[in-house]
Order: structure tokens, then sequence, then C-alpha cells
């Protein structure tokens, strides 16, 4: 603005405090409408509204498994029967390759204890009936065989020989993780909502 | 000053030659000039008034027409009908919908749209609020739909409500005089008559009541985001108002040595 | 760039120069944006700033509306509601594209009108003239392209009607609307070669621009008097010219602030007012809507295109001595293609020695019977085709050849034009020396001496 002389100070103070109230609105005004082109980048409403998914399990028998798809990954819904839960009950701690229950609904740092890993009934109790998580082996993602596949009764995964207990926790094999738990939780008797 | 004289004569004159485009479209008769609640600057959609009008829909119109566009769990959306979410998935749970993935059918979810049209005839009424022209002209000039707006809604309740009661047959088909509807005979029987639904909030229901509810709802249905986008069209002019007089006074302040110096006429750098 | 004396950009730093050797971007950016500019600029100097505005917005929010947008037959009309519905702010993003693309077209006309209202396309600024001309063009068939992709009644039957326009051609007709569509009529494949062009114009568009300003740098800005920047020495062009930062930057800026306040009432309060209502029903080849009409922008040359029939002479006379080859349709297909072209032939046509409008008491009103004609040809483009408005559109037809064609070059002899001022500088004192002018009241005191 070296062209824009001007004499006396106080106008100047003057000249100067519009010069920066002009750029300051301008400022305002460019980021108002640039935010609005980065955040349609993010998740439309279609796409938020498909993160939460509700599963009927009321036809799911006792000692039968219900595989949905959820967040373009398969999650596994297994209506445990009494041997399946003694087994994954009584497995000893220090057997366990990850001793984290990757379960974000029990806490980050929850232990792997079966407890920790199984889904508490709608009326609160955590009779161990239902066990829910991702079907995706922590190895390099393939999809790991069910009804009582592998060394421990519970899933084995077919790509590299990894083996889970009833638990769903990893026994055996290159994976490292137990699989995932994914965010559930009973909303009524029969029905349980994903996400 | 030529230059302004074309700024002010040539924006106008555009403005209003150009929606003689919207102007021919229409060529709809009878058009009344309701009051909605969503029109003028700060007009907002009236909750009541669209619940009720998705009843109307369902109990009615839906039995021939669709709203294919429309995804069901906006009936839950702030500023729409706002239903409880729990009402949302038992009302999605009537609709009988055709999933590919399963290859079957299956009730409806919330994360489902509204079924398309029942009858070939019946046009889907997702966008039927814009598509639709009722107020146009005078003379392609484009000037009553810029004091009165184009005049979607409007269309449908005058369609709804201005059913002559006199029949022709064409064709081996039914024709029903109708002072709104383009040609004067519509394929569409009257669909209302008084207290055909039982309004939850006690409002009688009568013709007229339930053609406003109905239209204010696919206003919504056409136009979801309204609110939001006149409140953005109000921030905006606010914000560049204020921008418009700070560079004014800027300009003014950067030009006024030159301008002083002109007029004495000393050398001018 | 310029040929107008003036300061150039000197490296201080070492990095300065270093960079300055190798690269003289900062130079470069200096020349553009401390171009000498003629200080009696008008109001009307304002549209190229807003045109250069209009043509990033456009791009900005059509790379945006792209990543939500499917271009098939099946799935256009639904994804483009996915937009107005699902995508976050993606409302505002269709809405602003949309109006858009009327308010880059109303700021190209007040370019052009500028420009001939003023004299800006003679010489020596043919080839800014012709570069215009050009990217209006492509503005023109990137916004028939666009308006096809929302695949609504309207974008499905203007894209059959206006490419049936290529199907007049005698001869090759038929195989040229063939290739254009990939097809016997609009289709999918229509639709998807017309999202890849309308992706790719734009950015021809922002490279004639550069060329567009680069030969108006050179040449200099014309001004509202006509009347050259002096250049013999560094004083007198001083004496006629201001940097373009910051005088008229931030005059631009203004300028465009308050258009974007109309812009913004029209996108936030009646967003669909320049839009078709038939454009929110989905394309159906088997339906013709009543009444056909382009976007308000062609509708001036939809006129020029529809006045002529096989009944008007002009039409059977060529008809006749071609042996019947050229027949009404092709005859307004060539008279509308014709009309862009002599606005593109003014610098040649144009015989007046005087530049601006201002010194021409005669082509003063013949200019504004030229504009109002523009705006009737646009009103008789939107209308049914009936009798009255034919002859109306044949006769601004006739107005429009005739402006170019006759008066211009008819003009430069018969008329005597008014004296001119001697610079810009006399120009702009005789402007801003008024007593009556009342300017802020630190600039009131006398300048302090240099």
């Amino acid at each position: 603005m070296s062209h824009a002389e001007d004499n006396s100070s106080s106008s100047g103070s003057r000249r100067d405090f519009l010069f920066y109230a002009t750029g300051g609105v301008g400022a305002v005004a460019v980021g108002a409408g640039v935010w609005p082109l980065i955040n349609q980048m993010n998740p439309s409403a279609d796409v938020q509204a498909a993160s939460t998914l509700r599963v009927d399990v009321s036809g799911v028998p006792v000692g039968t498994q219900l595989t949905v798809l959820f967040l373009g990954k398969p999650v596994f819904i297994r209506h445990r029967n009494g041997e399946e839960i003694a087994a994954a009950q009584e497995v000893d701690m220090a057997d366990l390759v990850d001793d984290n229950a990757r379960n974000p609904n029990a806490g980050a740092d929850a232990d792997a204890a079966d407890s920790n890993r199984s889904l508490t009934a709608f009326n609160g109790e955590n009779t161990g009936e239902w066990l829910v998580m991702q079907g995706v082996c922590t190895h390099l993602g393939c999809v790991p065989l069910g009804d009582g596949a592998g060394d421990f009764g519970g899933w084995f995964c077919p790509c590299h020989g990894s083996h889970y207990d009833t638990s769903g926790r990893i026994r055996r094999g290159p994976a490292p993780e137990n699989l995932p738990v994914p965010p559930a939780v009973f909303v009524d008797e029969t029905t349980i909502l994903l996400g | 000053m030529p230059g302004k004289r074309v700024i002010s004569i040539a924006a106008t004159a555009t403005l209003i030659l150009s929606t003689g485009a919207a102007d021919a479209a229409g060529g709809a008769g009878h058009v009344e000039d309701y009051a909605f609640t969503f029109q003028g600057p700060f007009g907002t959609f009236d909750q009541n008034q669209l619940q009720r009008g998705l009843q109307v829909y369902t109990e009615v119109c839906s039995a021939c027409h669709g709203l294919q566009y429309v995804p069901l769990r906006t009936l839950a959306d702030e500023g729409g009908p706002a239903l409880p979410e729990d009402q949302v998935r038992a009302y999605a749970a009537f609709f009988e919908i055709y999933d590919a993935k399963i290859d079957d059918w299956r009730p409806a979810t919330p994360n489902d749209h509204f079924p398309g049209s029942n009858l070939e005839n019946a046009p889907d009424l997702s966008l039927m609020a814009k598509a639709r022209a009722g107020f146009s002209g005078p003379y392609g000039l484009g000037l009553n739909p810029l004091f009165r707006g184009t005049g979607g809604p409007e269309y449908i309740a005058s369609l709804l409500t201005h059913y002559t009661g006199s029949e022709r047959e064409e064709f081996g088909a039914i024709l029903y005089g109708n002072e709104t509807f383009p040609g004067g005979y519509i394929a569409m029987a009257p669909p209302l008559w008084d207290d055909q639904v039982v309004y939850n909030d006690g409002t009688p229901a009568t013709v007229e009541q339930m053609a406003l509810d109905v239209s204010a709802f696919l206003m919504w249905t056409a136009e979801p985001h309204l609110m939001a986008r006149k409140q953005m069209g109000f921030t905006a002019i606010i914000l560049l108002g204020i921008l418009s007089v700070l560079l004014y006074l800027t300009n003014k302040r950067i030009w006024a040595p030159v301008k002083a110096r002109a007029k004495s006429g000393a050398p001018a750098r | 760039m310029s040929g107008i004396p003036h300061d150039h950009y000197e490296p201080k730093s070492n990095a300065g120069k270093w960079l300055h050797k190798r690269l003289p971007i900062v130079s470069l950016m200096y020349d553009t944006l401390m171009i000498p500019t003629p200080k009696n600029l008008n109001w009307m100097w304002i549209w190229g700033i807003v045109l250069m505005f209009c043509l990033v917005l456009q791009i900005i929010t059509g790379i945006i509306l792209v990543m939500h947008y499917t271009p098939h037959v099946d799935m256009a009309f639904a994804s483009v509601e996915h937009i107005m519905r699902n995508v976050n702010g993606g409302w505002a993003m269709r809405y602003i594209h949309q109006n858009g693309a009327s308010l880059f077209f109303i700021a190209v006309y007040l370019h052009i009108f500028r420009g001939l209202y003023y004299g800006s396309y003679k010489a020596p600024r043919e080839i800014t003239w012709i570069i215009g001309m050009l990217i209006y063009v492509l503005m023109m068939g990137t916004a028939f392209m666009g308006y096809v992709l929302p695949w609504g009644q309207m974008s499905f039957w203007g894209a059959t009607v206006i490419t049936g326009l290529f199907g007049a051609i005698p001869f090759a007709g038929d195989a040229i609307q063939t290739w254009l569509l990939g097809g016997p009529a609009v289709d999918n494949a229509t639709l998807n070669r017309f999202l890849s062009l309308h992706y790719l114009l734009p950015f021809v568009i922002l490279g004639l621009v550069i060329v567009h300003v680069w030969a108006f740098h050179t040449t200099g800005n014309n001004n509202p008097t006509g009347v050259e920047v002096r250049r013999t020495s560094r004083a007198e062009a001083d004496a006629d010219t201001l940097p373009f930062w910051p005088y008229f930057v931030i005059k631009d800026l203004f300028a465009l602030a308050v258009i974007l306040v109309g812009f913004f009432a029209i996108v936030g309060y009646m967003p669909n007012y320049l839009g078709h209502p038939d454009n929110y029903i989905e394309a159906n080849p088997l339906v013709t809507p009543s009444h056909i009409v382009p976007e308000w922008y062609f509708l001036p040359f939809y006129a020029i295109l529809r006045a002529f029939d096989s009944d008007v002479w002009i039409v059977i006379f060529f008809n006749f001595v071609s042996g019947g080859i050229i027949r009404a349709d092709f005859f307004g297909v060539v008279m509308m293609f014709g009309a862009i072209m002599v606005v593109a032939l003014a610098p040649w046509l144009d015989t007046s020695l005087v530049r601006s409008g201002r010194y021409r008491p005669m082509l003063k009103w013949w200019f504004w019977i030229f504009i109002v004609n523009f705006f009737v040809l646009m009103w008789a483009g939107s209308r049914e085709p009936t009798a009255a408005i034919a002859n109306v559109s044949l006769i601004g037809t006739a107005y429009w050849f005739a402006y170019f064609l006759v008066i211009l070059p008819l003009l430069g002899v018969i008329e005597k034009p008014l004296p001119q001022p001697k610079t810009i500088e006399d120009d702009f004192k005789a402007h801003h020396g008024k007593a009556d002018d009342t300017e802020g009241s630190a600039a009131a005191q006398p300048a302090p001496a240099k």
C-alpha cells in the first residue's frame, strides 16, 4: 500500500484499523467458504446412517452362528451352548497369546477373560450365551471358519492356520490378536444394536 | 454514467426475462396463493403440519404414488417431521421392499427409501413441489415467481382442492374436471374428502386442511434442507454486506490521495 | 509484459536473487499484479475479476460435485438427489454451481457489452477480443453439457434438440449427430462423454483466460475514453496510470462482494428461480415436455435459431440457389453460429477511428438499441413459437446482423465524433476536480509535497 500516502499519524492508525478490519472480515468470509468444501468429503448422511445395524437374533438357536455384514465386514453372532461357554471360561489366562479383551464395550484395558468378551443380555446379566465379534482374522484379514473349527473348538483361519478358541481368542498360529468385538448392545430381548 | 446504467438495466432485465423459461412450463390453470409457514426469509417448516402431511400421504397418496428419493430415516431429522426414531422404525416396517442382496422382499428399515409409485401413471412425488410451477408470467417476464415464489406447493394444494365435479371419458379412461391442472381434466379421481383421516392433534380434517398439510409435507420431501439453505443465505448476505462496507471504505481511503491530487492539480505521483 | 514503462521487480535478498536467476516467478507475479492500469476505469471494468472468480468457483464446486455424482442414465438423477439430501452441504454446492453458471453468464454478457460500447475490440486489442469470444463459445459448450448431467427432462430434451442442430448439416448431418451422441439417440454414451468434456473444457477455458490476460497486459487496458496511455516517458505513464494493486484490486473486490450479496440472496432464497421445474423430473425418452426451452443465457441465440422457417424469403432464396441443399433448419443453425461469428469480427467491421462510444453520438443510440434487442430476443426465445414471436425474432435477428455488418462499417464514415480528452490524466481530473466532489476529510486537505 505504499502508494496510498497519508500524512497525519492519527488518520494513519485509523487507516490501519480499517485495513486490518477489512482483511480480517475477508479472511472470515474465505474461511466460511472453504469449510464446506472440506466437510463435504466426510461421510454423507446415508453412510453415517449405515454405521449402525439392528440385528434380530430371536431366530438363532443355541449352538449356531449368525453372520451379518456390518460396515463392509462380516460380524459373527454366536449363540453359544453350555459346553462352549464352559470351555471358554476354563482357559487359564497364562495360556493366552493376547491378554487384552479387544472389546470397546468392556474398556480398553479389560483382560481377555471370557466374561469381558461375551455380550451382556438385555436384563443386565452376562451368562456368556452371546458372543459377537468381527469375523476378520487379525493376521491378514481372511474370514475364519466357524462351528467348532480349529484345535480349540472355536474358529480356524484357513489362510495361514490361526486357531481361535470358543471365545474368539487367538491360541495358535500367526495372528497377533484376539478377534475384535465391535460396539454392540442388546436394545431389547432379542435385538442387538451394532455400532 | 452509461456504465452504471448498463449494470442496473442489464442485471434487472436478465433476472426478469430469464424466467420466461419457467413461465412456459406452468401452463397451469387457477393456482391459489396459499400461505405456508416455510415461506418468507425466516420461514420454517411446521413440524406438526409435516406430521399431519405424512399421515395424509401414508393413508391416501401412497396407495398409488411413491417417494423413491426420500430416505425413511430423514423422517427423524431435525427440522423435518422429527418423529422419534422408534416410530420411524415402526413406520418403515409397514413397507415391503425388494432387496437385491437377498433376492427377496423384506420389511423396510429406516435406511431404505420410501417405495416408488405403484401405478404406471402416478408420478413419483419426491420432487413434485419443485417440479411444478404454480406462478409464472406475466408475459414471460418472470415477475410473479420473483415475488411469490415458483409456487410448487401452492400448485399441489390448489390441484387437490379445485376439482369441478365434472367428468369426461377419453380413450376409455375417465378424466376428472380440475381448475388447476393444465388442460382442465386430470386422470386422478378426487382423492380427498372431509374427515378422510383422523388427525391425532385434533385438527379438523377438511379437504383444504389435508391438501395444505400434504403440500407442506411434499415441499419438505422436495427440499429437506430448506431451512439450512435460508440460514446460509442470511449468514452470507450479512457477512458479505459487512465486507462490502469495509471494502468500500478501504477503497475510498486508498483512492482519496489520488483524487485529492487530481482536484488540487498537483502532479499525479 | 507491458509496453507501458513501470517499476520492475528487483530481488533484494540473496535467496531472492538466487531464485530470480533460475525462475523469475516473483518477477512475473510482480509485473502482473503491479501492471500500470488507466486510472479512469469505471465500474464496468470489474467484470473481469467477477469472471475470474466465477471460473474458479465453478471449477472448485464442480470438482466436488463429481466426487458424489454417478454418470449413468439409471443413476445420474438419483445421484444428484443424493448430493442434495445426503452429502454434507451438498445442496449448497449444487445450488451454487447451478446458479454460478448464471452469474458467470450475466458477467460475461456485461463484459462483452462493455467491450462493444467502449471499443475495446479495436486495434491493437483484436487478439484479446478473439480469444475472449473463443472463451465465450467454450463457456456455452460447457454450460450446455453441464445442464445435461442432472438427467432431468429438460436435460434430456435439451440435449436431443441441440445435438439435432448438427443433424441439419447437409449430407454429413446424421453421421455427425450419431458421432456426437455415440448412438442413434441421447443415451448413456452421450451422458458419459458430456461429463468428460464438461470436466475438461473449464481447464481449457482457464488456459485461454491466461492468454486473454497476457494479451491485454501486452497492449494495456482500454479505458472509458479509449485514449491510449502515454508511453513516451515514465512521468507521463505515471500520470495516466496507477498500479493494479492495490487500487483496482480493492475496487474490484468491493464490486465482487456486492455482487455476491445478490448471488447468495438468490442461492439462499430462490435457488430454482432461474432453473426449469421440468428438470426435477427424471429424463424420460418417451415423454417430451410441452415446451422445450434452454437456460436463459442461450435464449437470444435460440430465438435466432427459431426465427427461420421455410417461408422466410431469405431461406427461400438460399434454398433455391443451393438447389434445395440449404433448408430452413440448416439456415437457422448457420445464422445462430453466424451471430456469434459477427461479434468476433467486430474489430474489422467497425471503421470508426474513435474507440470509445462516449465520443460517438450516433453509435450510442445504435448500441442501446442493440442491448434492448438482445433482451427482446431473449424474451422471444422463451416464448411458445407462434407466428408473432417468429416475426419478432426475425426482426431482432436482422438488427443483430445489421448492427455488425451495416451500422458499424457505415457509422465510421458518416458519424462526426465528439472531441476526446487529450490524455487519461485530463479525463481523470475532469471527473474528480469538480467542486461538489465529496471525498473523505483527510483527503480533502492538500496533498503533501513529494
